[in-house]
């Protein structure tokens, strides 16, 4: 069943939903981490991954690491959507006795093929996966999500070398690019430009795309999937709280919660655009 | 027919390269990972041997370490060499948070432990390594005292469920077990009875502890030799049925004397029979280049160190 790009669009909507919806309820998260990277975990669970629900362990399926682990909502949400667990846990995100950890833990919660938040982890994890991929013979893929800041690990580039010696040409890493981080933004902070020159020079496969239109981000998927010899990174074009125009671009939205108001107002303009 | 001589000296990582081209053959789901040092771990034995399964790195313990993270996640057994300090260190958070927390099935198997890397420095000797692993939950920790015990503990490592890790030496240590005794995780070895004291030794310095035991024989004190490869978890039962009759007890461990072995036996002892006793170990201080076995005597941890601490604890009494 292939979705159209306005059912993705629905979807997605739903996903930010839900989002709104557990960092409220929690009282914690990250909202605009979560919002900013909500279409391109909607295209993979929706249409570019190879997955079964009911079947978490499938050991045929195609991974996804969200190295980027504080964005956690977004991941839960689609999990839940997809039907991984009961729609309910959702309001127990990070209470005790949940399933829902503040960041994602792979023995807690079906669906999360492996555990991460300490950032810049994931891709090496990655890694691993394809190469286990490829001893075995199997045809999964391995996708993981960094965020922009996350770049300035020095472990992410331990990764893209290793990754580009063994060719892993079944491996995708997508970088979430908003430009922000929680002191501010990149160029203040950190910065991690050119990021494409960079992962070029490192013998990746790299396309830039926007991560909030669902065509192009579809087209990207192809392009990574029929890239054969060399992994390829996705540089997504993002907007940090996409979806919520108060929180849209903010630094000052990383890890803060809406109180009440601004919940009703982020309610009232997700409804809107999902006309 | 034993594997190695005893009396024979061979470093343990040898019989670790031995044991995984052994293991190779015998599991096709054994991957090694290696951090530009193949040659010295010896990880380059099984490279030669099963080049496709063998990943250098080059030189990124971390990345190493969520690799062999990522292997074990799809169910393949990933060795992981380098050197201790880097493997308890350098990657220490992922240690933690990718292989101990998710309890994935990763065998760290370092080299260079205690003051083994002698003239290399403190830069090179991994002296609070096992300390710090101990802390780690989910984690099993291990230092076989000879090649013969590494084999069986390799090969045993395989079939062990969890993470481990399995700690080696850069210098040849005297081989001091022959091929008839039975390894498993967690199960300290009684190498010698005694009445009046109680060695609990490990590693590269239970031979110390076996020398220092044969001369207090000599001057007529009886004392007990426990070899604890595992100090987590601690085989609780031994340390307590054979330290619990005695008047004193003495720990020897190629490590600090914070965090290791004489940390994990004086926590038995005083949760269950309190008994006098000493730690040998680096006394809270870095150590410096210099040969192995003149490391042991200027820091006090050879077994004329041993054996004065046990007289010293025993005329105290």
């Amino acid at each position: 069943m292939t979705l159209t790009n306005k059912e993705l669009a629905k979807s997605a909507n739903e996903l930010r939903n839900h989002i709104v919806d557990m960092i409220y309820t929690a009282n914690s998260g990250h909202p605009g981490s979560s919002l900013s990277n909500a279409d391109l975990v909607t295209v993979l669970y929706y249409d570019e991954m190879n997955i079964d629900p009911s079947n978490p362990k499938w050991k045929e399926r195609d991974r996804f690491l969200l190295s980027k682990g504080h964005a956690c909502p977004t991941l839960y949400a689609v999990l839940a959507m997809r039907g991984y667990f009961e729609m309910d846990h959702l309001s127990k995100l990070r209470k005790i006795d949940g399933i829902l950890q503040g960041h994602p833990d792979m023995k807690k919660t079906p669906g999360v093929d492996y555990t991460t938040g300490s950032l810049g982890n994931g891709l090496s994890i990655g890694v691993g996966m394809a190469l286990a991929a490829r001893l075995d013979k199997k045809a999964f893929r391995t996708y993981v999500m960094l965020g922009c800041g996350e770049m300035q690990e020095g472990i992410v580039w331990e990764a893209m070398m290793s990754a580009a010696k063994y060719n892993t040409d079944n491996l995708c890493a997508i970088i979430d690019y908003n430009q922000l981080q929680l002191d501010g933004n990149n160029d203040q902070v950190m910065p991690v430009k050119s990021l494409k020159g960079k992962i070029l020079s490192f013998n990746w496969h790299v396309i830039s795309c926007d991560g909030h239109d669902m065509s192009d981000i579809r087209r990207s998927f192809a392009e990574a999937r029929n890239m054969k010899g060399r992994p390829t990174a996705i540089i997504a074009n993002t907007i940090k709280g996409k979806g919520v125009s108060y929180m849209e671009n903010k630094v000052g939205w990383h890890g803060v919660v809406p109180n009440e108001e601004e919940y009703e107002q982020a309610k009232r303009e997700l409804e809107a655009s999902n006309e | 027919m034993n594997r190695y001589t005893i009396g024979e000296n061979i470093p343990t990582r040898m019989a670790y390269g031995a044991a995984l081209a052994e293991l190779g053959k015998e599991n096709e789901n054994l991957v090694v990972l290696e951090a530009d040092i193949g040659k010295s771990t010896q990880s380059i034995v099984f490279g030669d041997k099963f080049p496709e399964r063998y990943f250098n790195v080059g030189i990124a313990e971390q990345n190493e370490m969520c690799i062999a993270a990522g292997l074990a996640s799809c169910g393949k057994i990933p060795f992981v060499s380098t050197y201790a300090v880097f493997a308890s260190m350098r990657a220490c958070e992922q240690v933690r948070t990718f292989i101990a927390y998710p309890n994935a099935n990763v065998k760290i198997c370092p080299s260079h432990g205690g003051l083994t890397p002698g003239n290399d420095g403190p830069t090179h000797q991994a002296t609070e390594d096992l300390g710090i692993m101990r802390t780690i939950p989910n984690m099993t920790v291990c230092m076989p005292a000879d090649a013969t015990m590494t084999y069986k503990a390799v090969k045993a490592a395989a079939e062990f469920d969890g993470p481990l890790y399995l700690r080696l030496t850069r210098d040849a240590v005297p081989v001091i077990y022959d091929d008839q005794f039975e390894f498993e995780f967690g199960q300290g070895i009684l190498l010698r009875t005694g009445t009046e004291a109680a060695i609990i030794a490990n590693g590269d310095l239970v031979t110390q502890a076996i020398k220092a035991s044969e001369a207090l024989e000599e001057r007529g004190i009886s004392v007990a030799v426990i070899d604890m490869h595992t100090i987590k978890p601690l085989d609780k039962e031994l340390v307590i049925e054979h330290c619990m009759d005695k008047r004193f007890v003495v720990t020897v461990e190629d490590h600090q004397i914070n965090g290791g072995l004489g940390s994990a036996v004086a926590e038995v002892l005083v949760e269950n029979c309190p008994v006098p006793m000493k730690r040998i170990g680096l006394q809270d201080t870095f150590a410096e280049s210099g040969s192995y076995t003149e490391l042991l005597k200027k820091y006090n941890m050879d077994a004329r160190a041993i054996e004065d601490a046990v007289i010293r604890g025993l005329e105290n009494k």
